[in-house]
């Protein structure tokens, strides 16, 4: 990805969205709200209110910038890897769902690897459109608005997608979304086979945890 | 029952056509390499990918698979559709020495004026409305041919303007790739800049011939 490409993409369009952004919103209810919240209120169920295309694409552009690394790509390890292993067959498996959702997206979108109650989900959005709408918990994006690839690769959307999931996603920030996205996830029980059944428990006096006494 | 040496009854209708003008010549109004780009690439890949949609749907009718012939309709849209909407838009597009950007005369003249006001009135309302549209798509002058009347409308990504009912006279690509590559550096306000400076090129006899011969 040139430099050019980002300085147009994270300079241009982003401030962009940005700017109008805040314009829209000034004076309004909406000033001082969460981005993300600015995102689901605004889709209004299917009938966008005028702020969400400029609050959804500047969240989506945020998410991707941060989607991104230099050295980047390839497989990834942690817990990220065992949860596609597990649930997507394989690493290639989740290449080939990712290639055909960003290759499929007409026209201008997004191509996602979210969490759609607790089981992963590449999935893809057109326009503004995010997975956050359907209260997915989105954990890496690909920008495949022309925009995105244009200077870089003009139609050659495929390779632009190989280029990304070789060289530029940051599986480290996966990792951490995921890790957050447990926070808000129901896992269903735990497995109680994994707890160690020998192990003592502890007075809060043995585990050297001060207690102070109720005084009432 | 199979018929030996039949023919894909696809695969050699659809081609690209030729540009009545060479790839530099609608410059600086578009660049020629945008040009080159948007007709051997984008307009190209409409067409093949149009091509392999509807052989494949020739395959699924001869296998009677509902599911397949109904999965395959948005491939055919959006291809065929891009096919469609490209193949006018080369030719509302005209070197000013061959015309383009002179504004249109008689029947179509009037019509802009008693429709709109003026041409420029026109021209503000398809920028305004194509600077507007969000993603990707088309802007175009139509005609309702059933009221007589024309009408400005957009439509998305590569929907042809016959979804809206509507006989398409001109349309403006505003799809990313249609500017793109100007962007930032001929035109500082991108989508919009390039709106403004199409008008250089548009071929209103084209666009016209379109009005009479639906009128």
């Amino acid at each position: 990805m040139s430099k050019k490409t980002l300085e147009v993409h994270w300079g241009k369009h982003q401030r962009g969205y940005i700017e109008n952004l805040n314009r829209q919103i000034a004076n309004t209810p909406f000033e001082g709200y969460l981005l993300e919240d600015i995102v689901k209120i605004s889709y209004n169920r299917g009938s966008p209110q005028p702020a969400f295309n400029n609050a959804a694409q500047a969240w989506n552009h945020d998410f991707f910038f941060t989607s991104l690394k230099p050295g980047g790509g390839k497989s990834p390890t942690g817990e990220i890897a065992e949860l596609i292993d597990k649930q997507l067959g394989s690493y290639d498996n989740f290449v080939k769902e990712f290639k055909l959702a960003a290759a499929s997206q007409f026209g201008a979108g997004w191509a996602w690897l979210a969490l759609k109650e607790a089981k992963l989900v590449v999935e893809k959005t057109p326009n503004a459109i995010n997975p956050l709408i359907w209260d997915h918990i989105p954990l890496l994006v690909l920008d495949v608005w022309e925009h995105a690839y244009y200077l870089d690769f003009q139609n050659n959307r495929p390779d632009y997608v190989s280029t990304f999931l070789e060289h530029l996603v940051n599986w480290d920030i996966v990792n951490a979304r995921l890790d957050r996205a447990k926070a808000f996830m129901n896992w269903g029980e735990p497995d109680w086979d994994l707890f160690d059944k020998d192990a003592d428990i502890l007075t809060y006096e043995e585990a050297g945890i001060d207690v102070v006494e109720d005084s009432s | 029952m199979a018929v030996a040496g039949q023919q894909s009854r696809a695969s050699h209708s659809f081609t690209l056509p030729d540009l009545d003008y060479d790839y530099g010549e609608l410059e600086p109004a578009i660049s020629g390499e945008i040009m080159k780009l948007h007709h051997t690439k984008h307009h190209q890949t409409y067409i093949t990918n149009f091509v392999k949609a509807l052989e494949q749907l020739e395959q699924a009718e001869k296998d009677g698979n509902a599911e397949a012939i109904v999965k395959l309709q948005g491939a055919i849209n959006f291809n065929g559709g891009g096919h469609v909407n490209h193949s006018i838009f080369w030719k509302n597009l005209a070197p000013s020495k061959s015309g383009g950007g002179e504004p249109p005369e008689g029947k179509l003249a009037s019509a802009i004026k008693d429709e709109f006001g003026s041409l420029e009135k026109l021209i503000a309302k398809m920028n305004a409305d194509g600077a507007a549209l969000q993603g990707s798509g088309w802007v175009w002058l139509g005609l309702n041919k059933d009221l007589k009347q024309l009408a400005v409308q957009t439509t998305a990504n590569q929907d042809p303007l016959a979804s809206k009912g509507l006989v398409p006279l001109l349309g403006i690509d505003v799809w990313e790739h249609a500017y793109y590559l100007q962007a930032w550096t001929d035109y500082k306000n991108v989508k919009p800049d390039y709106l403004k400076n199409i008008w250089k090129v548009i071929n209103w006899s084209d666009v016209s011939s379109r009005y009479e011969a639906n009128l």
